[in-house]
């Protein structure tokens, strides 16, 4: 069988022979590394039809799943960051403010807009984690405070998607009031008696799970996410030992009880449209 | 982690005050509980602290009184001052010099801290914690507990005090100063049952038309199992929501670490006050060297850039005032400190009753809405 191996093993082509598969036809689930056609995976609601993982897609899928016919209006979609701090790390911030529009091509890391779900007025405000950790500054807390305003003026139900490192470090303590800021709106939504609905998506920590994402009238979790307040490396070196199976999944969440219900991503528009219904909006 | 430092000594002498509390009456219940130590500070702290005593901690030489690097100087002069006390009269002519330049040096040092200095005389072992200030500032007071729920958190304290015949309801976090309270309080970081905690007492408060007052001193929220189990991030995310709804007033004062969300659960007020060394912000610069700078050895810079001072706080507008500090820091006049916390929360006590509720809860909104830099 010598004629049937090969010469020299390994590869050997160089990198820049290298020619790249057209991106975008097939999805490798990063799961159980099923491979399937990337119009199948998006026709099951960007998860995997093999073993049901939700992709951590964000706004632009979000939008397309949810509002009727992908027909919707966006909110304040051009804020951009300032630099109050002038702040610099290994990077200074416009720096890396402007890479990140670049390479992602979101303005920032939360995009809201309103329109129709199932027939139903709703607002909807969806983090992108491509965007710097989907990390909470100013432009994050400022749209997010809008788009309740703007459900509250218009008696939208409001759904913020909730899919975040937490707070953005580079803009400090702006970043800090935004947890108060977006708060500080919802108790606004809340009065009004507006349905808040919060859903929880993988990963969401820090700042954005101790301010709006835990205040929903209706905690929702897609399944499997990580929610939590401190990360789980910081819970390991406090207490210095290996967390248990599943800590802080969306079911510990579920089975402690902030959490309502978990959904999968291929219910999610039709659970929204029976609650918001049965609410009367 | 916090330095292991010697096991708490009794004061030497522990100058009985009006006995206001049962505690105090009998004083062995402090030996036997550690519970004691919440009362005892008051007899403790506040009279021990001016003078260094055995009592007082070091990181590097134990019995020596914990100075920091920048102290050094003002004391060793403090020192030769004090020396030469004993030889010479006051109305010399050196030594009025000596005292003069040990003044302009305290000016100076303080005058130029950079912001990872502020950040250490904020956690300076000496510096006054809540309960020492509650306990001079108030003719009386009664400390509450429990959250009702799951037990009672030794991180946050509150109870109703008064001054005067101004009721407040105080709520803070609460640091221990030996091995054996720092353990007792957690270190200052608070489990979810201490957010609720504070946010079931200033239910009480508004209920009975009593003015709040926060007292802000807190390495971040506990971030531990149980901690995670009980819910922190939604403990936080209910005080912060309903804290904008409250009808009474509400004064916030960062009195030492204001980290992150640990610090705002109790932070929402129509007024936010800092001490002039103390510091606020998302991260403490030691995590944020961790994260950004993927390393320890960055805390100098990240304090820096993190603009956490009261300074950097007030010019950024994301606090209402700053409260000067006694020369050399507030540890080293407590009692003074305290005396100008007092006047501060009757003032603002005062100015704040002025306004109607609904007035005073919107300017309450609109403040924190305003608060960020966008660009559009």
């Amino acid at each position: 069988m010598a004629w049937f191996n090969r010469e020299k093993k390994g590869i050997v082509t160089p990198t820049e022979m290298k020619r790249e598969a057209p991106d975008g036809l097939w999805y490798k689930c990063p799961e159980c590394k099923t491979v399937t056609l990337s119009k199948t995976h998006a026709d099951n609601a960007y998860c995997c039809p093999n073993c049901n993982y939700h992709t951590k897609v964000g706004s632009l899928h979000y939008f397309s799943l949810l509002f009727d016919n992908d027909e919707f209006t966006e909110l304040d979609a051009d804020m951009i960051s300032g630099d109050p701090l002038e702040f610099k790390d290994t990077k200074a911030y416009p720096d890396r403010i402007k890479a990140t529009i670049i390479k992602t091509g979101l303005k920032d890391a939360l995009r809201s807009a309103h329109g129709l779900v199932g027939g139903h007025k709703m607002v909807i405000a969806c983090m992108d984690f491509e965007f710097i950790g989907g990390s909470m500054g100013s432009v994050v807390g400022e749209k997010l405070a809008r788009a309740i305003d703007y459900g509250r003026i218009n008696r939208a139900p409001v759904l913020v998607i909730a899919r975040s490192g937490g707070a953005r470090m580079m803009e400090a303590g702006y970043s800090l009031m935004q947890m108060a800021k977006t708060s500080a709106k919802l108790a606004l939504l809340d009065k009004a008696g507006v349905p808040y609905i919060s859903l929880l998506t993988d990963p969401t920590t820090g700042g954005v799970t101790a301010s709006f994402a835990m205040l929903g009238d209706f905690n929702l979790a897609e399944p499997k996410s990580l929610i939590g307040f401190a990360g789980p490396r910081v819970i390991r070196e406090t207490i210095g030992k290996d967390l248990p199976e599943g800590f802080q999944s969306a079911e510990f969440l579920l089975e402690h009880g902030f959490v309502d219900f978990i959904v999968p991503r291929q219910e999610l528009k039709d659970k929204l449209v029976s609650l918001v219904s049965m609410l009367g909006f | 982690m916090e330095p292991a430092d010697q096991p708490e000594k009794k004061p030497a002498k522990r100058k009985a005050k009006t006995a206001k509390t049962a505690a105090e009456a009998k004083p062995k219940a402090e030996k036997a509980k550690p519970d004691a130590e919440s009362i005892a500070s008051k007899a403790l702290l506040i009279e021990q602290l001016p003078a260094p005593s055995p009592l007082h901690t070091d990181i590097a030489s134990p019995p020596a009184p914990m100075l920091l690097e920048f102290e050094k100087p003002i004391a060793a002069l403090e020192a030769r001052i004090n020396e030469m006390r004993a030889l010479v009269s006051e109305e010399d002519e050196m030594f009025k010099q000596l005292e003069e330049r040990l003044k302009s040096l305290k000016k100076e040092t303080f005058a130029r801290l950079t912001p990872w200095q502020r950040v250490q005389v904020s956690r300076h072992p000496d510096r006054p914690y809540t309960l020492d200030y509650i306990q001079t500032i108030c003719d009386e007071f009664i400390e509450l507990h429990g959250d009702r729920n799951v037990g009672d958190d030794k991180a946050m304290i509150g109870g109703l005090g008064r001054i005067g015949d101004q009721s407040i309801m105080f709520v803070g976090q609460q640091k221990g100063r030996n091995t054996k309270q720092r353990q007792y309080r957690n270190f200052g970081m608070a489990n979810p049952e201490g957010y609720r905690k504070a946010l079931r007492l200033m239910k009480t408060a508004e209920k009975f038309g009593v003015p709040i007052v926060c007292l802000i001193d807190t390495p971040g929220a506990f971030p531990g199992l149980e901690a995670e189990e009980r819910g922190q991030g939604e403990a936080i995310a209910r005080n912060l929501r309903e804290m904008f709804m409250l009808t009474v007033p509400v004064i916030c004062i960062v009195i030492g670490e204001g980290a992150s969300g640990g610090a705002l659960g109790i932070g929402i007020g129509d007024r936010v006050l800092m001490l002039e060394n103390t510091w606020y912000s998302v991260i403490s610069p030691e995590s944020c060297s961790s994260i950004l700078w993927r390393s320890w050895d960055y805390k100098e810079l990240a304090a820096e850039a993190l603009k956490l001072t009261a300074k950097d706080m007030l010019k950024a507008g994301l606090v209402d005032d700053i409260i000067k500090e006694p020369l050399g820091g507030a540890h080293t006049d407590p009692v003074a400190m305290a005396k100008k916390l007092k006047k501060v929360i009757l003032d603002q006590v005062a100015e704040l009753s002025l306004l109607s509720v609904d007035d005073r809860i919107s300017q309450r909104i609109d403040k924190f809405s305003a608060m960020g830099v966008v660009v559009e």
